[in-house]
């Protein structure tokens, strides 16, 4: 991939009063429990990772995992107890006050899961409100919020106060100011998390839409695995801190680290986030039949029209050149086969 | 046995108390003991035992210990006193220029501080007063006499008070409605024609200097304790005796420090109208949800771009909670102040009820209750109004409400000089009416009192008679015998049942220190008599609340009853009490059961309030009537709640009690009022009043850690 935007070498966070001398003693071999034993929590422990630029990195875990945590020492909300973190290639926790400022009011936006709008604003102060704080001049930071407004499709709304609008509404407002000052780098915690699963769908496509057009980097939080699936170019799960595995939604799916992963992809439908590139064979030119399948399609998607061919079924790239094939049978591996492996 | 087991907390609340009775029996009065003998170390008699502290020495009369610790805290009040006079007439002197001899004088630096401050207080008083009364002292003070001589037409002639009644109306129709501005516009003309304009914006230019700087210093501090622990930890303790020591008792180091007279009254009303606004910022602050914050931290605050564009913004609403309670506390203190020598209707209240003046008193108080409750209603609708939007409007309907006041303006001044025409010779009514002139019904109420007394005399007399002799007499007397030792036991093992060794040692320091007071007397008789009122007024309030929860409606009108009478300055309630009963126990006891009965009735309904919907239909569900839901659901759920409302009550009966010295009663406040008068009254004082703060600060701990732990154990903390 690209160059690297977000860079983090073994970072920690532990709550509590002496945790920087623990963290130095421990020798980077961090066990919660010893840790609570002294009165401290660990947040996060020994995460390291790297965020391409355009990437879409979801974190995903369970309430107390520490993925929230992660984000907050990434946007330097709070300062991680031990690591390094890159944004840039420049250090983020040797950044003084001044510099941490500029940083978030040129390159950083981030959503939240209360929405967190200024309740005396409307909709149009709040999405300006960052680039007032920048000091740019009230007329354009008004200009630019209305075409914020209109990305986010709240044209007509712009002078409501927050508290007249729906939950979707309200996230929309907040997706639109984090966007104002066109940050590089888009920080999104749980930002659907709040909202009725209807309106969450359609945000969710609203907001593919919009990575489509802008193609940020982007570190998503979020506790829904299907949402993580239906998103995320990676995922990383986390559990008490810890990363226990980071990979692609496909070999998430197809080979769970750990048993705690495993449990979350149980119940995951292969069809809907599998590829036939994931699943096909080597090329093999004897014996193909005429369909051809891209492989990236989605299984799901050509299943049916595989399940109705004899032979097997040949794969192609986007230069319709052959580069694997796959048989009916092994569709009905994928979709019912590997969930009794797993039960 | 198996009692024992399964109430172990009754029995050891048993044996406490049973510890106690012992003790109170056990130690008897020593023979020669008189009670209230507070100041006998200030009298010489060679009967005294002396100890020194610090080189002063203080007298007291030596009993056994047990019965009566000897007032080993003596020296504290000698002590202040000095202090204080060390430091305004010693300390440091200094030469400071004086503008009018023109030349250096030394000083104390205090002293000039002191001064600077008092002359800074007076200059902006004067300047509002005269913007509502007219003079030209601010003019004065820019330039010299001689130049009003010359030009006599520069002084102030005031607004006419059609001007500021239409101002009033339009604010109160901006911040809420017709309704508020029709009362507005009513309370206005009521006040000048009943002749009470003058003491009226006297009273209100005080208000409207010492709440705003009230504000500023209690929004500042507030800010500061939210963002340093440590400022909050030094807030605290001091907090925390503000909100329970009587007001009477700060006003007499005032008098030392600031003198007599407006100014004084100011400052005194900041130190006691600060704590709560400190503590609604730090509350309205705390309230903000984090993400909030961090939204403002990622948009790229500085610290200052947080604070004012993000925090206070949104702690709007709990900041002008505490405009309101500053208002609140400068009215109550307005009153009060007239005991240091502020002007305005409080000093007429005050001068009519020591003439026993009804009539007047009735109508001076009316004014300052109208007046409260008119600007309660206008800071309260004000918290509540939200920010609207005003870009699509014109001119005139973004303007109209200036626009509005800016004709009224026009009109009351041409009003006023066509009135120099109508009323040729006489006063000018439509400027401003003289206090001599307005409508009375002074005598109206005076031949009203009469009326009553020639009337209902035997029967108010029967009734005193047997309340004192019968009730009051053997409850003061059984109070009274209370010995020192037994009451720090009961104190001591109270807080130890309740909130552990921690507790216990709160509860033991504050009780040693009234113990050790030359007052212990005293604080017994204070004690009994808030005991007293508390009683009745929690029987009168939870009884009252429980029947008004009934019904929503009932509920709702409770609820704004309550809300009135609180708006009413303590003071106000003397003067109906003393119409009935004169000036007796009696009508104290009156004055602070009406009082505290307002908080016990507002928590209950709350309390009641809060419990859960979903536990009603689950209660409903079983097939509960409605006594059985009432006892076995709601009291148990909102019980930890109307313990805070007797919490209040206490605090409330305190400081009535307090304020009753005023008829005559025999507890701390009437040392507090003899204090005032004394040019040595500072430290006794001062003292007095953190004695009656402990007391106050004794049952606060204990309910406050009783109720916390209940609410941890319910779950609904």
């Amino acid at each position: 991939m690209s160059e690297t935007v977000i860079k983090c070498e073994s970072v920690y966070k532990i709550f509590g009063e002496n945790a920087k001398k623990m963290l130095e003693e421990s020798n980077g071999n961090v066990d919660a429990k010893t840790f609570q034993e002294r009165g401290c929590i660990v947040g996060v422990n020994n995460a390291s990772f790297e965020v391409a630029k355009g990437e879409m990195l979801v974190v995903m875990g369970l309430s107390g995992s520490g993925k929230s945590t992660l984000l907050r020492c990434i946007s330097r909300l709070t300062d991680a107890t031990g690591g390094k973190i890159f944004i840039e290639g420049q250090d983020l926790l040797e950044l003084n006050n001044k510099e941490l400022i500029e940083l978030r009011r040129n390159k950083m936006g981030m959503v939240f899961q209360s929405f967190a709008l200024l309740p005396h604003k409307t909709v149009v102060e709040n999405i300006a409100f960052p680039l007032q704080i920048k000091g740019t001049k009230t007329e354009d930071s008004i200009n630019r919020a209305m075409e914020m407004v209109k990305l986010v499709g709240l044209d007509g709304r712009e002078n409501y106060f927050p508290r007249e609008l729906s939950g979707g509404q309200q996230q929309r407002v907040g997706i639109a100011r984090s966007l104002a000052v066109e940050p590089d780098i888009w920080f999104l915690d749980e930002p659907f998390s709040a909202l009725d699963p209807l309106i969450r769908k359609e945000m969710q496509d609203e907001f593919l839409r919009l990575q489509e057009k802008l193609q940020k980097t982007i570190m998503f939080i979020t506790h829904d695995f299907d949402e993580a699936l239906k998103l995320a170019d990676r995922i990383a799960i986390m559990k008490d801190g810890i990363i226990e595995q980071l990979d692609t939604p496909a070999n998430i799916v197809l080979n769970p680290a750990t048993e705690y992963v495993r449990k979350f992809t149980e119940e995951v439908p292969r069809e809907k986030v599998l590829i036939i590139e994931d699943v096909m064979d080597a090329s093999s030119k004897d014996n193909l039949g005429d369909l051809k399948v891209s492989k990236d399609e989605i299984i799901e998607n050509v299943a049916e029209k595989i399940l109705t061919q004899e032979k097997i079924v040949a794969v192609v790239d986007s230069e319709n050149n052959i580069v694997g094939s796959i048989k009916p049978s092994k569709i009905i591996d994928t979709v019912f086969g590997g969930r009794k492996n797993g039960s | 046995m198996e009692y024992l087991k399964k109430y172990p907390k009754l029995f050891q609340w048993l044996f406490l108390l049973v510890v106690f009775f012992a003790l109170c029996f056990a130690i008897d009065v020593p023979e020669t003991y008189k009670f209230i003998r507070g100041q006998a170390e200030f009298v010489k008699d060679p009967n005294q035992s002396v100890y020194f502290f610090l080189g002063k020495e203080v007298r007291y009369y030596a009993f056994d210990v047990f019965w009566r610790l000897p007032p080993l805290l003596g020296w504290l009040p000698i002590w202040i006193n000095d202090s204080l006079f060390f430091l305004m007439n010693e300390w440091m002197p200094m030469e400071f220029w004086n503008e009018d001899t023109q030349e250096f004088k030394t000083r104390p630096i205090l002293l000039q501080i002191s001064r600077n401050l008092t002359a800074f207080m007076t200059f902006l008083i004067e300047l509002i007063r005269e913007i509502l009364l007219g003079g030209l002292e601010t003019i004065v003070a820019f330039t010299s006499w001689d130049f009003i001589d010359a030009y006599p037409w520069l002084e102030l002639p005031g607004l006419p008070w059609t001007i500021v009644a239409a101002g009033a109306a339009i604010l109160s129709y901006k911040l809420s409605g017709k309704g508020l501005a029709l009362f507005a516009g009513l309370t206005m003309i009521y006040i000048s024609i009943f002749g009470q304009w003058k003491p009226s914006m006297q009273t209100l230019s005080f208000i409207l200097v010492a709440a705003p700087l009230s504000f500023i210093f209690g929004l500042g501090l507030g800010i500061a304790a939210y963002k340093s622990k440590r400022v909050e930890k030094a807030l605290y303790p001091i907090l925390l005796v503000m909100q329970t020591m009587p007001q009477y008792a700060v006003l007499v180091p005032a008098l030392v420090l600031f003198g007599v007279g407006d100014h004084a009254a100011v400052i005194i009303t900041m130190v006691v109208a600060v704590p709560p606004m400190i503590l609604l910022t730090i509350l309205g602050l705390r309230a903000i949800p984090p993400e909030v914050i961090e939204a403002g931290r990622m948009s790229g605050c500085t610290n200052w771009q947080l604070m004012l564009k993000v925090l206070i913004p949104t702690a709007r609403r709990d900041i002008l909670i505490g405009v309101n309670q500053v208002i609140m506390v400068c009215f109550s203190m307005a009153v009060i102040s007239a005991f240091i020598g502020a002007k305005g209707l409080g000093f007429n209240l005050l001068l009519a009820l020591n003439q026993l003046n009804i009539g007047l008193a009735l109508e001076a108080g009316l004014c300052i209750s109208l007046i409260a409750i008119l600007l309660d209603k206008m800071s309260l609708a004000w918290a509540n109004k939200q920010t609207d939007y005003f870009g699509n409007l014109t001119f005139f309907q973004r303007n109209k409400n200036v626009i509005f006041f800016a004709t009224s303006f026009v009109i009351g001044i041409i009003l006023a000089y066509v009135g120099t025409f109508i009323f040729k010779g006489s006063f000018n009514y439509l400027f401003e009416i003289p206090h001599n002139k307005g409508i009375s019904t002074a005598d109206f109420w005076n031949k009203g009192v009469d009326w009553i007394f020639d009337t209902f005399f035997v029967y108010i007399k029967a009734f005193n008679t047997w309340l004192i002799q019968d009730v009051l007499q053997p409850m003061r007397a059984l109070y009274l015998r209370m010995p020192a030792v037994a009451t720090l036991v009961l104190a001591v093992g109270a807080g130890y049942l309740i909130g552990g060794i921690r507790s216990a040692l709160v509860v033991a320091a504050l009780t040693l220190f009234i113990a050790l007071s030359p007052w212990w007397d005293r604080a017994l008789v204070t004690l009994y008599m808030a005991t007293f009122g508390v009683v009745i007024s929690c029987l009168i309030g939870f009884t009252v609340g429980t029947l008004c929860f009934q019904n929503k409606k009932s509920a709702a009108f409770m609820l704004g009853v309550c809300d009135i009478f609180q708006t009413f300055p303590s003071f106000v309630y003397l003067i109906p009490v003393m119409m009935l009963f004169g000036i007796t126990d009696t009508s104290v006891l009156i004055a602070v059961i009406v009082y505290a009965t307002i908080p016990a009735t507002r928590y209950t309904i709350e309390g009641l309030r809060s419990v859960p919907v979903g536990l009603h239909e689950a209660a409903t569900m079983s097939g509960v009537n409605k006594l059985q839901r009432l006892t076995k659901i709601e009291f148990p759920l909102a019980f930890p709640h109307m313990m805070l409302g007797i919490n209040q009550t206490i605090v409330f009966a305190l400081f009535m009690v307090i304020i009753g010295a005023f008829i005559g009663t025999e507890d701390l406040g009437q040392y507090i009022l003899k204090a005032l008068s004394d040019k040595n009254g500072a430290g006794i004082g001062l003292t007095l009043g953190i004695c009656v703060a402990f007391i106050g600060l004794i049952f606060d701990n204990l309910i406050r850690t009783w109720v916390e732990k209940r609410k941890k154990h319910l779950g609904i903390a």
